[in-house]
């Protein structure tokens, strides 16, 4: 009997079960998304449009080709028009949820009728559903993608703590932090904020004097004065011109299969240029874009145009030219879509955009610009690449001693030598065609230079070449040029854009965190003539920027990630900023600027292990540069792409083979190791001790420096007595095996000086401690 | 419930970008989205040894794979592909309509004749299985009933960049993940001290190609996930090896200080990546240990470096590194990519062929019987094959001995044995000419969704959003070849 009705029991419990999971009551029950509260007010771009696109746009979206039921829901006429298989019917009928078959389908608890389909693997969870059911009762309004309407300056929140603001962006961002019952951070430490600002406009740590000029008054005029500074040091050109590097893919080596040697540092050392003399941005594009477009085109411009050719070419032998030449091609289009205007351009090479309104047509006429170059390909077997023929492939700009003393004195050709530099013209006119699936042996209708519409009509008065489209570009009317780069200098300084993915301004990117600053900065920008050194002066005079970056337990809980902005960010330099610290502050930093690259210190062996065999050009073999050479800025070092710099990469260097606008941040092993046994790393620490303990005598006196050297602070008591307890400890070890120091002290090239060993070594490893710290790689 | 299109992707970092994606701090009051579902935002990324994507989606018949790539591309016709006709028809012009519009390199393109030229090896049938294997091979000759060979592999790629990168990362141009990197993000870690996808490299004396690291590279998945290099000599992990002069205590005193600082400074600031920074430091300490251990052979008995022949003993081999990577797969790495370079014969085929083939025969039939006898053959996806394959006829003089042979993108044979694929089988068939494949035909993205089905992921599923849009390994197309599966 009780069998019984534990069975009974059993069975009534597996029936419930059933009905309930059926019923999706289990599923409601753990729906984190249900408890999310609905905004007061729905806003198409912010809250509709990215759930259509991400669900609905693959076969109801841009792609002609891949839409099905003739429904286009990217388009206002397709959202609200009659069904073109459905007459009477309308997907979002404003202000009523039953008619609109849109929330019908979404909402359908019947396979067949349910959107988006099983098979798509996609599906809507319940927030968003209730978001649209929403967005309709309140009558649907809709708008243009919000990157595609020109930035406009809203009026300045007012706000309580007004106080606290120190200029317009602060005025923004403070209302996001009130609203969500948070309060700014204070303003960092004095030593701290030299150090980021030093950092973020250098790339380097501040000198002492710099640290002396900014006494304890953190006013607006003194920090001004010193961002005054930092602007004419031509370290800044450099810091500058290292993040245009990654946009520009520049590369010492041809890339692909046997990756010889190209010299393209001629425009490297424009780009350092460029950014010393504060060429406003608009400028920058347009010379890179045109230059040799421009009415009596300097050699200066000319050379600017280098930044299209610094794509891969292939040298491998047998391959079809004008496949590669397509490629080529295809590398500028995508570089202006990703780099320039924040575009994935490339998605619709293939096919029409599967999200945004951006057509192959489209795409191909973008690429026509770019089409009519004279490029021949390289053409090389393997005597040729080893009589270090074909450095370049034409048109290409011969740099002779005359002209650079003439017209390009920042070159930093060695006389005597002539170069070879990668330049843009137009003297191959060629038809362009739509290449069906983007295949170069595919063409179908041919098409002319033309911009899409749908981000700004292309003018009638421009011409239909480079310099047209470097005009369209550079053009206030188009929204997305000050806006791309306004974020890009943004994740520069914090770490990240106000726009996540710098990269992607289309419907699948991410939202802007404040979208009403990132206008405001963006317009501003273009009312200041696009002046870079104005925007970032402005950036680094707000209270926003000028905060500390502790976390404390209240903004960690409200805010893990920073979204807003109530505390100033703490992110991981790069791979060059890192060893550029470290050369720095030991002192073994060569300030030289611009010409050939150089090859710094590299594990042994690995080009040579994985080269295609001996003999084909000059990038075969690693060959170690000697003495002042080794202690160039990093973005000097030899960049070949098949193997970059390992000590880069590890830090997340892409490998510059395309377009690259953000890195990631990770934090590694490899990391570890590098920081550790980097015969760079361990060089630095040995010459920094080997000036520091001649210096003193006393220890706590010495440690100090070493710690204030790296770190741009003095250590606090614990700090302190850690390093001495660690010094003390070191030099007992090697006083007792002075063999083992005289070994440490062997490490790197630099000149040995005839200093106590056992100390120096001692010193030695806890410059290394230091240089180990989370702080030191970080900007605080 | 958890939102099933994210389940396919990191479910932190997605769901985090989706949400704020959907969600906004941008417009109006809309409070934070940290603040009202504060578990969607607790921790960094997964760590290590983790498996956060819900993966695999059915129970896999492989933990791991070892590849044995061998670049350049091996000629079909020369290993596993027996045509007879070419003998017959030695020194005829391919007739047109096998050619039927091939596109060619520029090396044989503007060549007057195509003259059909034999294999340089004799063929014999091995085992039970009775599979066809070239004279160049007699090691694999003899496991030819554990193997499963294909010889309709077809790619679209006609030069040796372009086919390399769409085997290692499944499209022709730089910028996507490797497959190694694809499974690390899939599958994560097995192992608290080596990386999840090991990178070995060797050399034949062969005409050989370049590789890059872009072929080991994570792409747009995080660069947790790229292929590690571990290289023979003194210093398999790159910095790896402390300086001279401070001892293994010594480091550890030193590490100490370095985390009790970071420690103070984590109480400081506030920021967790500290914690994380210091847990990588230990990582590395451990790899210090585990990377040389498992790397050093010496420890192997006699009877398993006899097995994997002499060459076993000269580091940088491809038996040295065959042998490794059978340590690395006890050790739990779940992807080790061996490429052995020097295959890239467009002259001279048959000598260097042969020097190619010895160096990898017994190598690789070794690891095979290694595998089979640990009983790890049975979870272990061994794979060996090169990127595309060559043509039928003579490239240069039309010479037996020191003939050559262009690239051909449309039919090449390479081999899979153990986990999850049926062994004793060879699949797949091309004309009398070696030419086209008519039957059975295995392109790279099949290829690629059976590597992953063995591994217990749906191709279609293991996706990473990334500018807008949902990549995967196989692009839009692949279909698991059932029929090779065990």
């Amino acid at each position: 009997m009780k069998q019984k009705v534990i069975i009974v029991l059993i069975l009534i419990g597996l029936t419930s079960l059933i009905y309930a999971t059926k019923k999706g009551l289990f599923g409601k029950a753990n729906d984190s998304y249900s408890k999310l509260e609905l905004p007061e007010v729905v806003d198409y771009n912010f809250h509709i449009k990215p759930i259509l696109s991400d669900n609905c746009y693959t076969c109801h979206g841009p792609d002609a080709n891949k839409r099905k039921a003739g429904l286009q829901l990217d388009i206002k006429e397709g959202l609200f028009g009659e069904l073109p298989e459905n007459p009477g019917k309308f997907s979002v009928v404003p202000n009523n949820t039953s008619k609109s078959t849109i929330y019908k389908h979404i909402t359908s608890d019947n396979p067949d009728e349910i959107m988006p389909p099983p098979d798509s693997k996609l599906q809507l969870n319940s927030y968003e559903k209730k978001l649209i059911k929403k967005w309709i009762s309140q009558g649907a309004p809709y708008e243009k993608h919000w990157a595609f309407i020109p930035p406009e300056k809203d009026e300045l929140p007012q706000n309580n703590f007004k106080a606290w603001e120190q200029n317009e962006i602060d005025a923004f961002v403070l209302q996001k932090i009130e609203d969500n019952g948070l309060e700014p951070s204070k303003k960092a430490e004095r030593n701290t904020l030299i150090r980021r600002i030093s950092l973020d406009l250098t790339g380097l740590p501040p000198k002492p004097e710099h640290l002396e000029k900014l006494t304890n008054d953190l006013s607006n005029e003194s920090i001004e004065k010193v961002i005054d500074e930092f602007f004419a040091l031509p370290s800044y050109g450099e810091r500058m011109a290292q993040s245009w590097l990654d946009v520009a893919r520049y590369a010492d080596s041809h890339g692909y299969q046997d990756d010889s040697y190209r010299t393209m540092w001629p425009w490297r050392d424009w780009v350092i240029h460029a950014f010393n003399k504060n060429l406003p941005y608009d400028d920058f594009l347009t010379w890179q874009l045109a230059g040799d477009l421009l009415p009596e085109a300097t050699k200066e411009q000319i050379l600017a145009t280098g930044f299209n050719r610094n794509h891969p070419i292939t040298q491998e032998g047998g391959v079809i030219q004008e496949e590669y030449r397509s490629y080529y091609v295809v590398d500028r289009t995508n570089t202006l879509g990703k780099g320039i205007l924040g575009l994935t351009l490339e998605c619709a090479k293939c096919h029409d955009h599967k999200y945004d309104a951006l057509s192959q047509k489209n795409y191909f006429e973008l690429y026509a610009f770019f089409n009519q170059v004279n490029e021949v390909g390289l053409r090389m077997d393997a005597v040729q690449a080893k009589n270090q023929k074909y450095f370049a492939d034409a048109p290409f700009l011969k740099l002779s001693d005359e002209l650079i003393e003439n017209d390009l004195p920042f070159v930093k050709k060695r006389k005597g030598d002539t170069i070879n530099v990668m330049i843009m013209n137009d003297s191959a006119p060629k038809a362009t065609y739509v290449l069906n699936r983007g295949n170069y042996d595919d063409p179908t209708d041919e098409v002319k230079p033309n911009t899409p519409n749908v981000i700004y009509p292309f003018s009638e008065k421009l011409p239909k070449n480079r310099l047209g489209l470097a005009n369209w570009v550079t053009d206030d009317n188009n929204p997305l040029t000050a806006r791309v780069f306004v974020n890009r200098i943004w994740g520069l300084l914090f770490g990240e854009g106000l726009v996540v993915t710098a990269e992607d301004f289309g419907v699948q990117g991410s939202l802007p965190s404040h979208p009403e600053l990132l206008d405001w900065l963006a317009k501003d920008f273009m009312e200041n003539d696009w002046d870079i050194q104005y925007l970032l002066k402005k950036i680094m005079l707000s209270a926003t920027y000028q905060q500390s970056s502790e976390a404390t337990p209240k903004l960690k809980k409200a805010d893990p990630e920073n979204k807003l902005l109530a505390r100033a960010s703490r992110f991981r330099m790069s791979g060059e900023m890192i060893r550029d610290y470290v050369l720095t502050t030991s002192g073994l930093l060569n300030p030289e600027i611009g010409g050939p690259s150089v090859k710094p210190y590299q594990p042994p062996g690995l080009w040579e292990e994985t080269n295609a065999g001996g003999g084909r050009g000059i990038l075969t073999k690693y060959v170690q540069d000697e003495g002042d050479k080794l202690y160039r800025r990093s973005l000097y070092t030899l960049w070949k792409r098949t193997l970059p710099p390992p000590n880069m990469t590890i830090f997340d260097a892409p490998n510059r083979d395309l377009c690259e606008v953000r890195r990631q941040k990770t934090n590694t092993p490899l990391q570890a190791l590098a920081l550790q046994n980097d015969e760079q790393m361990l060089e630095a620490a040995r010459v920094l001790a080997q000036q520091m303990v001649d210096k003193n005598q006393d220890s706590t006196q010495m440690l100090n420096d070493v710690f204030q050297r790296i770190l741009v602070r003095k250590p606090d008591e614990n700090e302190l007595q850690t390093l001495k307890q660690y010094y003390l400890d070191a030099t007992n070890i090697f006083k007792s095996n002075t063999e083992n120091a005289e070994k440490l002290l062997a490490q790197g090239n630099y000149e040995k000086q005839n200093t106590d060993p056992v100390k120096t070594a001692a010193l030695m490893l806890t410059a290394q401690v230091i240089y180990n710290l989370d702080e030191t790689i970080t900007k605080e | 419930m958890a939102d099933k299109k994210n389940a396919s992707e990191n479910p932190l970092k997605i769901n985090r970008r989706h949400f704020f994606s959907q969600l906004s701090v941008g417009i109006g009051s809309l409070a934070l989205g940290s603040l009202l579902i504060p578990d969607l935002f607790k921790g960094n990324s997964p760590t290590l040894g983790a498996k956060p994507l819900g993966i695999p989606h059915f129970a896999p018949k492989a933990k791991r794979i070892i590849y044995l790539f061998q670049a350049g591309a091996p000629s079909q016709l020369e290993t596993f592909d027996y045509k007879p006709t070419l003998i017959k028809r030695m020194g005829e012009d391919l007739p047109d309509s096998i050619r039927n519009g091939q596109r060619l390199t520029g090396m044989t393109s503007g060549q007057e004749k195509f003259p059909l030229m034999p294999s340089a090896a004799k063929f014999k049938q091995y085992g039970q299985s009775g599979a066809w294997i070239s004279d160049f091979f007699p090691h694999m000759g003899k496991i030819a009933d554990e193997l499963c060979i294909i010889n309709s592999m077809n790619t679209d790629a006609i030069n040796h960049d372009p086919a390399i990168t769409f085997f290692q990362t499944g499209t022709q141009q730089s910028g996507r993940p490797s497959m190694g990197s694809w499974l690390s993000y899939g599958l994560g870690n097995e192992n608290q001290n080596l990386p999840s996808f090991v990178v070995l490299t060797s050399r034949g004396k062969g005409n050989s190609q370049g590789l890059y690291s872009k072929l080991w590279s994570s792409g747009f998945l995080d660069s947790k996930h790229q292929g590690v290099l571990m290289r023979s000599g003194k210093e398999p992990v790159l910095y790896l090896n402390d300086p001279d002069g401070l001892s293994r205590s010594d480091k550890r005193h030193l590490l100490d200080h370095v985390s009790s600082l970071n420690k103070m400074h984590h109480v400081e600031t506030g920021d967790d990546e500290i914690e994380s920074r210091i847990a990588q430091y230990e990582m590395a300490y451990r790899m210090q240990m585990s990377v040389p251990d498992v790397m050093d052979i010496k420890k192997e008995p006699e009877s398993i470096t006899k097995l994997y022949g002499e060459d076993v003993q000269v580091a940088g081999t491809f038996a040295a590194n065959a042998l490794r990577a059978r340590r690395l797969a006890e050790n739990g790495v779940r992807f080790i990519q061996l490429y052995h370079q020097g295959w890239d014969q467009h002259g001279n085929l048959p000598s260097e062929m042969a020097g190619q083939a010895k160096d990898v025969d017994q190598a690789s039939a070794a690891l095979i019987l290694d595998l089979k006898q640990r009983g790890m053959l049975d979870d272990t996806l061994v794979i060996w094959g090169g990127e595309f394959g060559r043509t039928n006829f003579c490239q240069g003089k039309f010479d037996p001995k020191t003939f050559g042979r262009d690239h051909h993108p449309r039919a090449f044979s390479i081999w899979m044995a153990g986990g999850g694929i049926k062994p004793g089988i060879t699949y797949g068939q091309t004309d009398e000419f070696g030419y086209n494949v008519v039957k059975n035909p295995v392109h790279m993205h099949d290829f690629h969704a059976t590597l992953m089905h063995t591994m217990g992921i749906d191709h279609e599923q293991l996706t990473y959003k990334y500018q807008g849009r949902r990549f995967r390994l196989t692009d839009i197309a692949g279909n698991v070849i059932n029929d090779i599966l065990s």
